[in-house]
């Protein structure tokens, strides 16, 4: 479905992608776990051709995003949906025009069937009722679940979530966890997660791919990710502070780095 | 609050501090430790701290200073007395911890930047910054001309919406600016002219100026100002919400979506409320020659007879140009939003700027322009 191919991304002086090659299977949930700034949303902002990479290539259904024509990316896009960190909501539209929105964009559907699909939508996801609510009276959880509901009204082929389950308390995070699992089976949808919630990713994943600072340090599922012998993947899955991924991310000493401050204050004086 | 006494002898530079070391308390000893070692001529540093009643970190991390500084000058070691023996561990700890005493210690380190490199930065921030500005304004032009082939796919609705509240929602602001302008320039003319008994000629001088110049300018100014900055913080808000990748995933292009019926509803409306500033800017002319004892009819002959159509639609053709480029500013600025509480604002204040001074700008290349043809 989705295959990506020695893609390389920096910024400045930070290599976040650096080289990767992955495939995500049609059909499957696969997860990309690593902490934060591994460069997991990076990748996804490639896979979706919100940013262009450096060099390398990104294969849906067999064409070339990076080198494909504006117009031939846009119609892609059609085929996807994105659940965003922030839900990304359209704060001066309510939940059901939210929802509605890329019916309206996009087709010429009757406005009573478009009712008719919004309202199946926020069935799945169990806000049906809700439709004249605006965004800001929803808690991060239903506001994460009319992002779905906005995400698969076009009945996309593959599903994109970026951290899906982050700033959620444990019920709305078990919530949409099944959510993901849900629509994955009832509707055939392939679906990447991008996360560093390992329970609920050891839940939900068919695959699971673990970066860390713009490299894979790990892919296979989600027994094989549990039994690897990489430390750098135990440390990760236990959360455990002393291991192979440092705390610090510098290499200058501390003491010295704050006297050569007092030095330059005590120069200026002089 | 911290206190320091210096003494010397021969063989010693005596520092004694009393009261509290903590950082707010080296804060008031640091200039007079410092010049008091400077001066001070060795060959060695002893430092009492019987007195202090308070010492933590800073105060440890200070001494240890103390004592750098008086290795580097090649003194012998320091002798430092009065504290516990936890708090020795500390001084010793962070002494340990520091770097090899380099034997000047005034020397600057690393290298300041130059004039010439600090200036050269910023010309190189700035091309980059016009280079992405031209490259985004094609992008837009390119937008344009391809939904022209397609006009059902512009979005006219929201145009409408924007024209309304970009356009005729100004207008009051708009009038008042250029009522005002016409009434203080002809009132401040008339005084000199009346000596010449040549008031009646104020006419012609208000009449040309706002057509030709000041109409088109204060609307363009006063768009720059309200509409610029808020399309620049419509979409930065967005941009943070992330409401524009969105917009993208969906198959939504923000600069056709978003960017497009801003444009198009803001170089349609600049002329037309430049038409009504003018006008109002003339009227504010009348009052100050009715004020003088002239008819309405003299004033308006004079105008009329004195404005040609070239000076109008000069000054027209210029407005259309303004006002792409105040909703092109604006909307570039917006999409150009970083991330952080203080962007949008930012946003904002930039769009208002880059579009003041692109106005400034282009209004002076057509004056340029115009003098060549001979309009």
């Amino acid at each position: 479905m989705i295959r990506v191919e020695n893609l390389v991304k920096t910024y400045g002086s930070t290599v976040a992608c650096n080289r990767l090659n992955c495939r995500f299977d049609a059909k499957k949930v696969t997860v990309i776990l690593g902490g934060s700034g591994s460069g997991k949303t990076t990748l996804l902002r490639q896979i979706t051709g919100l940013e262009k990479p450096d060099s390398g290539s990104v294969f849906f259904d067999d064409m070339d995003l990076t080198r494909a024509s504006k117009k031939d990316l846009y119609k892609k896009r059609k085929k996807m949906g994105m659940l965003f960190q922030g839900s990304a909501l359209f704060n001066y539209l309510n939940i059901f025009e939210n929802i509605a929105f890329p019916l309206r964009e996009h087709t010429r559907i009757a406005e009573n069937v478009i009712k008719n699909i919004v309202t199946m939508k926020l069935e799945m996801v169990g806000l049906r009722g809700n439709e004249h609510l605006m965004p800001s009276q929803l808690s991060g959880g239903m506001m994460k679940r009319v992002g779905l509901a906005r995400a698969i009204v076009m009945d996309p082929k593959v599903i994109f979530y970026d951290e899906p389950t982050s700033g959620l308390d444990p019920i709305s995070t078990g919530v949409i966890g099944k959510l993901i699992r849900d629509l994955n089976v009832k509707l055939d949808i392939t679906t990447v997660v991008v996360s560093h919630d390992i329970a609920s990713s050891f839940k939900i994943a068919d695959k699971i791919i673990i970066l860390y600072f713009g490299d894979i340090i790990a892919q296979g599922t989600v027994d094989q990710i549990k039994n690897s012998t990489d430390e750098r993947v135990q440390q990760f899955i236990t959360g455990s502070p002393e291991g192979p991924i440092p705390f610090t991310r510098t290499d200058t000493n501390y003491v010295e780095a704050l006297l050569a401050d007092t030095d330059k204050s005590m120069e200026k004086m002089s | 609050m911290a206190d320091l006494t210096v003494d010397h002898t021969d063989t010693l530079l005596f520092f004694a501090f009393s009261g509290r070391l903590d950082a707010a308390g080296i804060a008031d000893v640091w200039e007079k430790a410092g010049n008091g070692l400077r001066q001070g001529n060795g060959p060695a540093l002893a430092i009492d701290l019987s007195e202090v009643d308070y010492f933590d970190t800073a105060g440890a991390a200070f001494i240890a200073h103390l004592d750098k500084m008086a290795l580097g000058r090649n003194w012998d070691k320091t002798k430092i007395t009065g504290l516990d023996s936890a708090s020795t561990a500390l001084v010793e700890r962070i002494r340990k911890a520091g770097p090899e005493p380099s034997p000047d210690t005034t020397a600057p380190t690393g290298r300041a930047r130059s004039f010439v490199e600090k200036k050269g930065r910023s010309v190189a921030d700035f091309l980059y910054d016009a280079h992405t500005f031209i490259a985004f304004l094609g992008e837009i032009f390119w937008a344009f001309l391809s939904s022209l082939a397609h006009p059902g796919k512009i979005r006219w609705g929201e145009t409408l919406r924007v024209a309304e509240q970009a356009g005729a929602n100004a207008l009051p602001i708009v009038a008042l600016i250029s009522f005002i302008v016409g009434l203080v320039m002809a009132f401040q003319s008339a005084i000199p002219m009346k000596m010449f008994g040549a008031e009646i000629y104020v006419a012609n001088l208000v009449g040309i100026a706002m057509v030709r110049e000041l109409g088109p300018l204060m609307t363009a100014i006063v768009l720059a100002g309200r509409s610029a900055s808020a399309f620049a913080a419509e979409i930065g808000t967005m941009k943070i919400n992330e409401e524009l990748d969105a917009l993208t995933i969906m198959g939504l292009e923000p600069v056709r979506f978003l960017i497009l019926p801003r444009v198009i509803a803001s170089t349609l409306m600049t002329p037309l409320l430049t038409v009504f500033a003018i006008l109002v800017g003339i009227l504010g002319g009348a009052v100050v020659i009715l004020s003088l004892g002239h008819p309405f009819v003299a004033y308006y002959n004079q105008v009329v007879g004195f404005v040609s159509w070239g000076d109008f639609t000069g000054g027209i053709i210029k407005c259309f140009v303004f006002g792409i480029l105040i909703a092109a500013t604006g909307c570039i600025r917006g999409y150009q939003t970083s991330q952080g509480p203080s962007a949008v604002g930012e946003a904002a204040t930039r769009a208002v700027v880059s579009s003041i001074v692109l106005i400034a700008v282009f209004d002076g290349i057509f004056s340029i322009l115009y003098y060549m043809l001979g309009v």
